[in-house]
């Protein structure tokens, strides 16, 4: 079974959950053999119907005390740009898109994304191109995420401050 | 005539007083060796949280105590935090025992003790500036945090503040700089910018790039732009 995990973080992103709940979006996952689509709405004023048919299933909820489990079933991830939301999902080598929220004003999330996606790391688009990117991406193109290392910002600040070793 | 002027000259030397001393403290960037310091963390709402426990993690338990700051509207960071250091001391076997505190800091309970333990206290104070509030009223929140954040440090007198960004991170970081300009104490001040700026500096940044002792980056092309930061790659 083939799941898309849709996530807005702890932010609201109607335009998001609209058009990956629309008839439209639901045809383009079919079609791409998902049989699962869960979203995880945040603080979001949409609320979109769950339903189970024609072997397919859509959940929905606001929070969860971790996302963990719902990223690790997911065989798609489909996010807002929120660093954190973005970072966990590579770390799991999940394959990840995406979605810049065009609101935002000064969206500082967006030079993180578009940094990620010249690393080949993970696909962006806007609300409006993501059927079109969902039907024409090829996820196999995209590379392994290597984790950051905390360890070296410690030795860095053990130096400073004349810690003894 | 005289009586306009005094007053006047009085405070223009004040004032060339305490630029002096301000250069001095972000000058000074001697290393008395230690084996233990106390750690003042600036903790901002959301991925801020998270990227800077991620920080915490890496550090030994020679940073201790450690103090949370956070804003008083944040109630997902204290959830975070308070799961991150209970974690911490099931892992760590030296664990002594574990408090929690909200302000203000219980004097007595303050003491250093020779031994390393796990204490943490979170501190809370109002929001300098929410998320797309307007300029004139930041700038009056900023000094109303800045009132509320001065006790606190004097308070606390941390070996270190760390912050990574939220706004709450400025009037903090200001109020330890004047301990140093006072002589009370002289604070290391160290700031990691979020993994979120890779081209632009936060407006936090902007500010604290002038004021902290090091400035962390986590991307080559914020560390060509500023060469005063330093830079060590990828490090949450």
């Amino acid at each position: 079974m083939k799941r898309v995990f849709v996530t807005v973080g702890s932010t609201s992103f109607d335009e998001l959950i609209t058009r990956v709940s629309a008839e439209e979006s639901l045809h383009i996952f079919r079609s791409l053999g998902y049989s699962q689509l869960t979203l995880q709405i945040g603080r979001g004023a949409v609320v979109p119907e769950p339903f189970s048919a024609d072997s397919f299933t859509l959940d929905v909820y606001r929070y969860k005390d971790s996302l963990r489990e719902d990223l690790e079933r997911a065989d798609l991830v489909i996010s807002h740009a929120g660093a954190g939301s973005c970072l966990e999902t590579l770390e799991k080598g999940k394959p990840l898109v995406v979605v810049i929220n065009e609101k935002l004003m000064n969206n500082h999330q967006l030079e993180l994304a578009k940094q990620l996606h010249k690393e080949g790391h993970l696909f962006y688009c806007t609300c409006s191109t993501l059927p079109g990117l969902l039907q024409s991406m090829d996820l196999s193109t995209l590379k392994c995420y290597p984790p950051g290392q905390p360890e070296k910002f410690s030795a860095f600040l053990d130096k400073v401050v004349g810690l003894q070793k | 005539m005289a009586c306009v002027l005094i007053p006047v000259v009085a405070a223009g030397a004040v004032a060339v007083v305490l630029v002096l001393r301000l250069w001095i403290v972000c000058r000074s960037q001697d290393v008395t060796p230690r084996e233990s310091l106390s750690l003042l963390v600036v903790a901002g709402s959301g991925g801020h949280t998270t990227e800077i426990l991620r920080l915490l993690g890496s550090l030994s338990s020679a940073y201790s105590p450690r103090h949370y700051v956070i804003a008083d509207t944040d109630k997902m960071s204290a959830d975070k935090i308070n799961s991150f250091e209970l974690d911490r001391a099931d892992r760590d076997p030296s664990t002594m025992f574990l408090q929690i505190y909200s302000a203000p800091v219980n004097k007595a309970v303050r003491e250093h003790s020779a031994v390393m333990d796990s204490r943490y206290y979170i501190h809370r104070i109002p929001r300098s500036r929410e998320v797309q509030q307007s300029w004139l009223s930041t700038v009056l929140t900023t000094l109303h945090s800045m009132w509320l954040s001065f006790p606190l440090i004097h308070q606390v007198k941390p070996d270190l503040v760390l912050c990574n960004g939220p706004g709450t991170c400025v009037p903090i970081c200001i109020a330890a700089l004047l301990l140093g300009i006072l002589g009370i104490k002289k604070v290391i001040i160290v700031y990691v910018e979020s993994i979120c700026r890779v081209e632009t500096l936060s407006l936090s940044g902007k500010i604290l790039i002038h004021l902290s002792d090091y400035f962390i980056v986590q991307w080559p092309t914020l560390k060509e732009k500023y060469p005063r930061s330093v830079y060590l790659g990828r490090i949450v």
